[in-house]
């Protein structure tokens, strides 16, 4: 057999999980997790907050994709991009929320797959102009929407740049999890051409595609049935009055 | 290279410097001193990061986890534009507004596909390992030059917006990093090993379907656990992938190693270590529930789960 394995270091993962379910501040679940791995695999303190320290410094360019593009999106946010994206979507007759996503999953997902993944994201994208236009093509259905049907509507802008992203980004020859792959397969003795795993990526894109379209289109009878459903229900009392 | 990341890096410590700055001079701000230490503590390693021991940024890293989870993160009070004003605004611009908007992923795109191997005088025009990265910091450096040229706003009140839009995400904006940081210390300490020990050695993989479901909901339940595909691939693919799926069953590598790695992307849409593109969000778009993207994900992905079962079935 293969020689022992610590099996400690996974108090991490158990110290994470609870964190998260008992609703804890997650940046203390995470630094406590990170903690408690170090202890069980015996590092000392300091080489701890060493390898946090790295950790931290290695990872700085995430935060530019975030941090930079605030000061652009708030100065246009506070002279109206939102509101006139709200009402630019208004515009179009037959714009619903559901055909908005489909299309921009349709164009992130392909423009992802040949490479150009910068083309959307949160802060750039689903923020100022997705989110906006989304809701804008709701409230022209229904009206003002009650908070908790515009939460819904905004986290599905968010959810589908991901899925369009995720799915379209990993059948690009060049991108980085292909040379992943690739290098660790070669490690393993096994030669396989990126392009083949680029290629025998398609079927799942597709069927993601597929998926999450039907999703959004079922979205779109969700909010049909349930603000058309209860906008009656509660005028009606007052009317009764 | 003329353009390095290193002038992001700076850039971006100043912007968190001037936010910290700002919320000190706040007199109404409802956590003044601890928030104006937070973002402090987080410009810090963006300034002046890699003069400083790797001891000294992971004690900071400590500071800040427990001046969030004590709730010494607030935020301050902003005079937004009059709602009239605003609407003025935007029906004088019209669809102007949107051109800074888009000059910002346009220059993304163009900087790291045309730009990419420029060089000017033998010295690359952009830093070559960071390519994505300096074209954005480029194009937002653009993009806020043609806003404050349309809205005929100042750089000032761009600097406003940027720290009302900071502290909007609170110190959501700093879990990516901090989860990344993580997934090292994880790899170290031999997370990955443990976890391919026990999947292998507590499940009979006698079965070919099996065989294929454990390696695809084990990529996914362990990029759930780690927040990154990248980390679950060679753990998973080490330990059930090459021996059992290619070694036994004979299976093509090129099909298991994409089904297995779009695996993975399903554990990524449903778990909150994957911040940046979960939690992160749902802080961008000021939603009351954290997880409401994850919810939002979890049926594509649970359905993409099982597709792949059969298609790595089917196609292996």
């Amino acid at each position: 057999m293969q020689t022992v394995v610590n099996l400690w270091p996974l108090i991490g993962v158990l110290v994470i999980v609870v964190g998260f379910v008992l609703r804890f501040n997650p940046l203390l679940v995470v630094t406590a997790a990170a903690i408690a791995t170090g202890f069980a695999a015996h590092f000392p303190l300091e080489k701890i907050l060493a390898t946090m320290g790295d950790g931290f410094l290695q990872t700085r360019a995430l935060q530019l994709i975030l941090l930079l593009p605030l000061a652009v999106i708030g100065l246009l946010e506070r002279h109206g991009l939102r509101l006139h994206a709200q009402n630019w979507i208004a515009r179009f007759e037959r714009a619903t929320v559901g055909r908005l996503l489909i299309i921009y999953l349709f164009v992130r997902e392909s423009t992802a797959a040949m490479g150009l993944t910068s083309l959307g994201g949160h802060p750039q994208m689903v923020r100022p102009l997705l989110a906006p236009m989304a809701e804008g093509a709701a409230e022209k259905r229904f009206g003002k929407l009650p908070d908790k049907v515009r939460h819904k509507v905004l986290a599905m802008c968010a959810a589908t740049d991901n899925v369009g992203l995720f799915f379209g980004e990993d059948i690009f020859v060049a991108f980085g999890a292909i040379a992943l792959m690739h290098t660790f397969l070669l490690g393993s003795g096994i030669d396989v051409e990126p392009l083949h795993i680029a290629v025998w990526g398609i079927p799942t894109a597709i069927c993601a595609f597929i998926v999450h379209a039907i999703r959004l289109h079922r979205f779109d009878r969700r909010l049909t049935r349930e603000l058309t459903a209860t906008a009656p229900a509660s005028v009606q009392p007052e009317a009764a009055q | 290279m003329i353009i390095s990341i290193q002038y992001l890096y700076w850039l971006a410590g100043v912007l968190l410097l001037i936010t910290a700055g700002m919320i000190l001079a706040d007199r109404t701000h409802p956590k003044r001193w601890s928030s104006a230490l937070f973002w402090l503590l987080f410009a810090i390693p963006f300034l002046v990061g890699e003069h400083l021991p790797s001891v000294v940024v992971g004690v900071g890293v400590v500071l800040m986890a427990l001046i969030a989870g004590l709730g010494g993160v607030g935020r301050g009070a902003h005079v937004e534009l009059h709602d009239k004003a605003s609407r003025a605004s935007a029906g004088r611009l019209g669809h102007k507004l949107f051109i800074p908007a888009l000059a910002i992923p346009l220059t993304t795109v163009i900087g790291s596909v045309l730009l990419k191997n420029v060089e000017i005088g033998g010295v690359p025009l952009l830093d070559p390992k960071n390519t994505t990265f300096v074209s954005l910091g480029l194009g937002c450096l653009i993009a806020l030059g043609l806003a404050c040229w349309l809205t005929r706003d100042t750089p000032v009140q761009a600097l406003r917006e940027s720290r009302r839009l900071t502290e909007a995400l609170g110190w959501a904006m700093v879990l990516p990093q901090m989860l990344a940081m993580l997934g090292l210390l994880f790899n170290e300490a031999g997370v990955g090993t443990a976890v391919a020990h026990v999947t292998t050695t507590y499940i009979n993989l006698d079965y070919k379907l099996v065989a294929v479901m454990v390696y695809v909901l084990g990529m996914a339940l362990f990029t759930v656990i780690m927040g990154n595909g990248f980390a679950a691939f060679p753990v998973m693919t080490g330990g059930v992938g090459v021996p059992v799926l290619v070694g036994i069953y004979g299976g093509n590598p090129a099909v298991m190693a994409a089904i297995g790695m779009f695996s993975g992307y399903c554990g990524t849409l449903m778990t909150p270590m994957a911040a940046n593109f979960n939690i992160v969000p749902a802080a961008l778009l000021e939603l009351p529930d954290k997880n409401a993207v994850i919810k939002a994900q979890m049926p594509t992905a649970l359905m993409m789960l099982l597709v792949n079962i059969v298609l790595l079935y089917v196609l292996m």
